[in-house]
């Protein structure tokens, strides 16, 4: 079964048509990279799957996104749990005004968990994970933006992994960072392929060919290519999806 | 580790109770706002008549109208919009258009903001030193309109800055690439697109002359006067003060309340009226900058 | 030629109307200017005055050991609190207390001249065989005949101003200038005032910022800022005839004109500046922010208290701080309700009085240059550095926001 589904998925910004019948499914334990010009959808594409387009006004939708089988849109769909499972990377690093313990906790400490030991653990945990508990053992009690912009970012990821989610969605999280903090962030991808499934937006060609398994190809709002990422990258069959690879446009 | 399986619905609960406390505290909020206006146009509706408006006070104003009350407040509002009004204006073209940034700017912005926050006895005070004393103006039209001015000069600033900050540089540059001067610039064409809101603010300030009190009760207001005013150093009668006194210290308080509601509501209907005015000139203005 | 002169003349008009705008721009620091200047002016010439009316001395008998006493005490004495001189440190006699008005009852018209003119001989007279007396006379009316002794008063200094527990100023022949009383129920009345507002206060701008939909912002939001264009006369008003007697009621109280009432009266009048201030500070929690609390399966709820209101505390204690300082300065609201008691308060629910509505209620009856009018400016000094100091503090407080949020 696949990890998520979605069918014929058509959002409306108020009269802006933003997706156009969009149907495609990720398999559990994969990268998948949604490329695209500025514009075309992928960022609100993401946002469908832990459903925070809910927050915008004037959103409308209509089709099916199943994550493990469930449509979260169905009625009574509690979204904190939704949300609990399927994590987030924005763009720009985002870390609380708290310190980088805090940080990382808060998600389970919102979801209830008072286990001081656990809580501990798991921060650990969690920043290791995210390859940066080398880097802040020291301080975790520090405030979260006294570091770097990549650490910043890293500390985002652990934050989202530390509440345990199976899905991991990453909405352009390198493109705010230096080229450094930009590998270390792939190869942490790698990595996390081994136990998440990860949905990756990005601007940048080499790294949806460096991170991931498939590749969609978004333009106007339309799918217009999804496949293996060699393949899209190396022998696309829409003139379209060349052209953007070869950088002709977008 | 598995999450505690009733978290999930004990967080949504406290959510929602939450909100619905919110909610409430919002609503209830509305709700004090319109007892008070119902109150006092319940109880005061019924001393409202023509004549309650055309006529003087009578048997020691527990009967009669108020007529002079509001002819005097009209006074003040003229005489302290012909003060504040242009040098507001005047002082807001400085800051925004023609004031470098620096320590000065910062300074006058600073000033404003703390001339803001002076309490509105403390401008009566100043008021009765420096212009019923100390220039003898005596409490008069005079010093209570200079009095209120100064009172209502930051507001005529802060919104005229703000009106002038809305207009965009391309207007400006626009016109000083075809040679206009600085001067030419400002009053041919920033000027005449702010200006809508410029006398929205204008509107403001005039609502807040018309209730304010403290100023007024040393500077030029009266208790009693045998006939309207016939010139700037003559004291007036007016609405605020009237409703202090018929309130509290007249010598027939009990049998005043009447003259007290009906004054209360002329004087809640007036400054509801220049709110409301100004809220609606807000909105046609900003629906025709955009149509633009 | 002609086109140089006019170049010459558009320069000069555009300097002077250059010059026109900056003398504008700085109306408002020459009134601030202006206000401390006259204010103080009149306000500090109290101190070092002494509480007595113009030109009283004080006489008493050569055997009376005090060289000084003190304005209170001369007021205990007139009231006759204190009978004894032994009670303010002196000689065990009974104090005998003689003005121009008590003379009558020891000297006949006849004795004390048609014209007042042996009064002078006969208040040294009285003086000199009576040992518990305490005179005070003005020194108009003794001339240069009186020989005994007199004693000093400590004049009005800061410090027993702003100490000084009792307010009496219209007090003779001493006046009572203390005006800690005066401090205090101003703020009592304040602190009231936000405890209530500032709850149901942020709850609003919680509601309105995070909660409400579009539409029922845009109805509530209007409505609230109406709030704030009422007159503070209407509202001292509506509170004397609403809120005092409710209040009077519910605490079965003898009069419902209190601390209270004043408080309540205020909370309304600062909600609009506090909803205002602390909604548009939640207003700049980054989205991101909010969007990355929200995508770890946090309610709306628990992201509006981990995350926004951590994140614009500072916002929402200006808007604290800011609603204290209208609450302290307001008048006209306050002066209906809070029942102009010059006690020092210690429960909310009794009669005081604050700082701006002593102002109002006597300035209107005082002489003027009279240290009466002195004391009142000095009131007025008082009430300005506080709220200067308030908005001092707002001022801080948003400009730190404004550097940390570049």
């Amino acid at each position: 079964m696949p990890k998520i589904e979605t069918k014929n998925i058509n959002l409306y910004y108020g009269d802006f048509h933003a997706l156009k019948g969009i149907t495609m499914s990720m398999e559990p334990k994969t990268v998948t990279a949604l490329i695209g010009p500025s514009g075309c959808g992928k960022s609100t594409y993401l946002r469908i799957f832990n459903r925070m387009n809910d927050l915008i006004d004037n959103v409308k939708l209509s089709g099916f996104v199943l994550v493990d089988g469930q449509d979260i849109y169905e009625k009574g769909t509690k979204v904190d749990e939704l949300r609990k499972n399927v994590g987030m990377v924005f763009q720009k690093p985002n870390p609380f005004p708290k310190s980088i313990f805090e940080n990382v906790a808060y998600g389970m400490k919102v979801n209830g968990i008072k286990d001081t030991k656990y809580i501990t653990q798991k921060v650990e945990q969690s920043l290791q994970q995210a390859a940066l508990w080398d880097e802040v053992k020291d301080k975790l009690k520090k405030s979260a933006f006294e570091l770097s912009g990549g650490q910043q970012q890293r500390l985002c990821i652990a934050r989202a992994l530390a509440v345990e989610p199976s899905i991991l969605l990453m909405d352009e999280p390198a493109s705010a960072l230096d080229p450094l903090s930009t590998s270390k962030i792939e190869e942490l991808i790698y990595e996390l392929k081994k136990e998440y499934t990860i949905v990756i937006v990005t601007h940048n060609m080499q790294q949806a060919g460096r991170v991931s398994d498939k590749t969609a190809f978004f333009y106007l709002g339309e799918l217009i290519e999804f496949d293996d990422t060699k393949i899209v990258f190396t022998n696309p069959k829409n003139t379209k999806t060349q052209n953007y690879i070869t950088g002709r446009f977008g | 580790m598995e999450l505690p399986k009733d978290i999930a619905r004990k967080k949504r609960r406290n959510q929602s109770i939450a909100f619905w406390i919110l909610r409430l505290i919002s609503f209830s909020i509305v709700g004090i706002l319109f007892s008070i206006l119902g109150f006092i146009i319940v109880k005061g509706i019924g001393a409202i008549s023509w004549k309650f408006l055309t006529s003087w006070p009578e048997d020691g104003m527990t009967k009669g109208g108020i007529f002079p009350c509001i002819i005097g407040t009209i006074y003040l509002i003229i005489g302290s919009m012909i003060f504040a009004f242009p040098i507001g204006v005047l002082s807001a073209l400085y800051i925004n258009e023609y004031s470098k940034k620096g320590w000065f700017k910062d300074f006058i912005r600073l000033m404003t903001d703390n001339l803001a926050g002076v309490p509105s006895i403390v401008f009566g005070l100043f008021g009765m030193s420096l212009f019923v004393n100390q220039l003898h103006f005596g409490a008069s039209i005079l010093a209570g309109s200079l009095t209120l001015g100064l009172l209502v000069l930051p507001i005529v600033i802060r919104t005229t800055e703000e009106a002038l900050k809305s207009v965009p540089d391309m207007f400006r540059h626009g016109s000083m690439a075809l040679g206009a001067s600085k001067w030419q610039t400002t009053s041919k064409v920033i000027l005449p697109i702010a200006y809508p809101n410029v006398i929205t603010g204008l509107i403001l300030s005039i609502g807040r002359v018309s209730g304010e009190t403290a100023p007024i009760l040393f500077t030029v207001a009266a208790y009693s006067l045998p006939k309207l005013p016939s010139s700037l150093k003559d004291q007036v009668m007016a609405l605020p003060y009237h409703l202090y006194v018929v309130a509290t210290s007249g010598t027939h308080v009990e049998e005043s309340r009447g003259m007290a509601y009906g004054t209360a509501l002329v004087l809640i209907v007036l400054v509801l009226i220049i709110n409301l005015l100004a809220n609606w000139l807000r909105k046609i203005f900003s629906k025709k900058v955009k149509m633009n | 030629m002609v086109s140089n002169l006019n170049k010459q003349l558009k320069d000069f008009k555009e300097r002077f109307i250059e010059g026109i705008l900056m003398v504008s721009g700085t109306v408002t620091t020459v009134a601030v200017l202006l206000i401390i200047i006259f204010l103080f002016k009149e306000g500090v010439s109290l101190f070092g005055k002494s509480p007595l009316e113009n030109n009283i001395s004080i006489l008493v008998n050569e055997k009376n050991p005090l060289t000084a006493i003190t304005a209170a005490q001369i007021k205990d004495i007139s009231d006759q609190k204190i009978t004894n001189w032994k009670q303010i440190g002196g000689a065990d006699d009974s104090i005998i207390l003689v003005t121009i008005n008590e003379l009558s009852t020891y000297y006949t018209d006849d004795q004390l001249g048609d014209n007042l003119q042996f009064v002078p001989d006969k208040v040294n007279e009285l003086v000199g065989k009576t040992p518990g007396i305490l005179g005070l006379f003005s020194t108009k009316n003794l001339g240069d005949k009186y020989t005994h002794k007199y004693l000093s008063i400590k004049d009005i200094t800061i410090g027993s101003f702003l100490f000084g527990k009792q307010w009496f100023p219209t007090a003779t022949p001493a006046a009572q200038m203390g005006i800690l009383p005066l401090i205090l129920g101003t703020l009592w009345v304040s602190f009231g005032a936000i405890l209530f507002a500032l709850p149901i206060g942020i709850a609003a701008a919680i509601y309105l910022a995070e909660i409400a939909g579009k539409r029922m912002r845009n109805t509530i939001k209007p409505i609230i800022e109406l709030l704030s264009g009422i007159p503070s006369v209407v509202f001292g008003f509506f509170g004397l005839v609403v809120i005092v007697p409710i209040i009077q009621k519910l605490f079965h109280l003898d009069v419902g004109e209190t601390g209270l009432a004043g408080s309540i009266v205020l909370a309304i009048m600062a909600l609009p500046t506090i909803i205002t201030v602390s909604e548009d500070a939640m207003r700049t929690t980054p989205r991101l922010m909010k969007e990355a609390s929200l995508a770890l399966g946090a309610t709306q709820w628990q992201t509006i208290v981990r995350v926004i209101i951590p994140y614009s505390f500072s916002g929402i204690s200006a808007a604290a701080i800011l609603g204290i300082g209208r609450a302290i300065g307001e008048t006209m609201a306050v002066i209906f309700v809070t029942g102009s008691a010059n006690v020092i308060p210690h429960t909310l629910l009794q009669p005081m009085h604050t700082i701006p509505a002593v102002i109002a209620a006597e300035l209107g009856e005082v002489s003027q240059g009279g240290r009466h009018y002195k004391a009142l400016f000095a009131l007025g000094c008082v009430l300005f550095i506080m709220t200067f100091i308030v908005n001092l503090i707002v001022q801080y407080i948003f400009s730190k926001r404004k550097h940390n949020q570049v």
